[in-house]
């Protein structure tokens, strides 16, 4: 369909005069470039993103090196660091049992806990979100609550939270949700009170059910917000999760960085936080790529 | 007699911060089938509420709609809205949004086969069916609109309502949508009640003219019938006696007898 009416407004135009309404709709054919100029592209495009960063990680270990080998320096140099932890970084997937395990099974074990505690903070969070947002009544009543309770401290949860479960397992997940679930909270419903009063007309002429408003209107229109709350959320989760594992000790990175300083391994505790970034920055970026994945077309109006 | 629609000694008063405020004060008016109504007044002059209660979308104060005898007192398919900015569902390709009213309607007495058909064709009426598979944020806003109307028209609606459907396009996209719409309505039948601002428009589209007053209590000021044969054609009518007549008319309720004191 589209090629022949590409060919009609390029051959004679008055046949495209005479009908007014297909001359508005022709097709823009996006041009293929060569192969060599999109390698050339990429190239160009990965030099930019890549050598950047890489130019200032030199810079800061230069001077970091510097600093911390003069005499009395209380931090070890980068060399040092490597040299010291070599043995964590080529393996860690050792285990000899109890908590002298590797790099791997500590941050396997956090990150299992937060995806529990998160998981159960996305569910509960949408669901409590799409309640406040749709009932003024509900609203009214929780909204206040949710304002108090979302601005206590996260490891003040957790002396309640081991008293409540009496083990640190439970509840250091509980802690993951308790910190994850309000932005989720919040933004849901912000998202929800913000679906276009169009939408909801059209729904309504449309006679769509509850069930099907929720699934056709509701979740599209709010997604791009339930999205912000998801990765607010797990943002606080990774931040909350090594302060509640100094706390309740373990396999986990957060006791494996508090053992480290208990035994004076400065080293070890940098290379686990280098850890511990990139793998929020990770955790960052999948949330992100599905919220992309997800939202396609949403924002676009 | 009853007509095919009736709207019957409506009031309709909104509740501001405790004050009432009256829009619409006895507004009794009748299409008949296959009828071509346009409401045309100054801003404010609620005609846009009054299109909301007949779809539905707001309840009656006092006195009532009736469409073929019944009470219309909800929203429904058979009083399709063509919403003024469009309201299509932006992470829905312009097949889905269309098939999305289709599914609603049409689930029991169309097969899955017949309901992709029916998408199509009303597609086809619009001429958008080269457009099918893009999202609403990819295609102008004149096209936007025209699957609004493939929408609205999919749903097979007793009444067709058009919200000022031209209000937001550039006058050239205007009148292609508005030549559409004659071709539509010639060939469909369609009863059809559009609000409009714009006076040309409203006499080349329109079996009849409802002037409304000005708000607060806006009432219904005049009816003026538009005795021009269809098929009509917008550049013969630049100079038809009959047309000029019936916009002169409009333009002297709008600007002398009833000027917009507050835009001034």
């Amino acid at each position: 369909m589209n090629m022949p009416l590409a060919k009609v407004a390029v051959t004679s135009p008055a046949v495209t005069a005479a009908k007014p309404s297909t001359a508005t709709v022709l097709p823009i054919v996006p041009k293929r470039s060569s192969l060599k100029a999109r390698a050339l592209a990429f190239t160009t495009n990965a030099f930019v993103t890549i050598v950047p960063p890489v130019v200032m990680i030199a810079l800061i270990l230069v001077v970091w090196q510097m600093l911390c080998s003069q005499p009395g320096a209380t931090l070890p140099p980068p060399l040092t660091v490597l040299n010291d932890t070599w043995e964590l970084i080529v393996d860690p997937f050792y285990d000899r049992g109890g908590i002298d395990k590797g790099l791997f099974w500590h941050m396997s074990a956090s990150l299992q806990r937060v995806a529990l505690g998160y998981a159960m903070a996305a569910v509960v969070g949408v669901a409590l979100g799409t309640l406040v947002g749709q009932s003024t009544w509900a609203m009214r009543g929780l909204d206040p609550i949710f304002q108090v309770l979302r601005t206590v401290p996260p490891l003040a949860w957790l002396p309640l939270a081991l008293a409540a479960f009496r083990q640190g397992h439970p509840a250091a997940i509980f802690v993951i949700f308790i910190t994850a679930i309000w932005p989720i909270i919040i933004n849901t419903a912000v998202g929800i009170r913000n679906i276009p009063q169009d939408y909801r007309n059209v729904a309504a002429v449309l006679r769509l059910n509850h069930l099907e408003f929720f699934y056709k209107i509701m979740v599209p229109s709010a997604a791009p917000y339930i999205f912000t709350g998801l990765r607010i959320g797990i943002g606080l989760s990774w931040l909350a999760i090594v302060a509640a594992e100094m706390l309740i000790g373990g396999v986990g990175i957060g006791f494996f960085i508090w053992d480290a300083w208990n035994s004076s391994r400065i080293s070890e505790i940098i290379l686990a936080l280098i850890y511990v970034g990139i793998t929020g920055f990770i955790l960052d970026r999948i949330v992100a790529f599905a919220a992309t994945l997800v939202t396609r077309g949403t924002a676009a109006n | 007699m009853t007509s095919y629609l009736q709207i019957d000694h409506l009031d309709k008063s909104f509740l501001r911060g405790g004050v009432i405020s009256e829009v619409l004060k006895d507004v009794t008016l009748t299409i008949e089938q296959g009828e071509y109504v346009s409401i045309i007044g100054h801003s404010g002059c609620g005609k846009s509420t009054l299109l909301n209660i007949v779809a539905g979308l707001l309840p009656v104060s006092a006195g009532g709609v009736l469409l073929q005898g019944k009470e219309v007192n909800e929203p429904g398919p058979d009083r399709a809205v063509v919403f003024q900015n469009h309201s299509l569902l932006p992470w829905l390709t312009v097949y889905d949004n269309v098939r999305l009213a289709v599914d609603k309607v049409f689930s029991s007495t169309k097969s899955r086969a017949e309901r992709h058909a029916w998408t199509i064709h009303n597609l086809d009426l619009v001429q958008m069916t080269h457009a099918k598979d893009k999202r609403p944020g990819e295609i102008s806003g004149g096209m936007k609109q025209r699957v609004g109307i493939a929408r609205a028209l999919a749903m097979e609606p007793k009444v067709l309502l058009l919200d000022e459907p031209f209000g937001a396009l550039d006058a050239l996209t205007r009148a292609h949508l508005q030549d559409s719409i004659m071709s539509l309505h010639q060939k469909l039948g369609n009863t059809v009640m559009m609000i409009t601002h714009d006076v040309d428009e409203a006499v080349l589209l329109s079996d009849r003219i409802v002037m409304m007053t000005n708000g607060p209590s806006a009432h219904i000021g005049e009816i003026l019938e538009v005795p021009l044969a269809r098929p009509r054609n917008r550049l013969e009518l630049a100079s038809n006696q009959t047309y000029l007549k019936c916009r002169q008319r409009v333009l002297e309720f709008l600007y002398e007898r009833h000027r917009f004191v507050e835009a001034a």
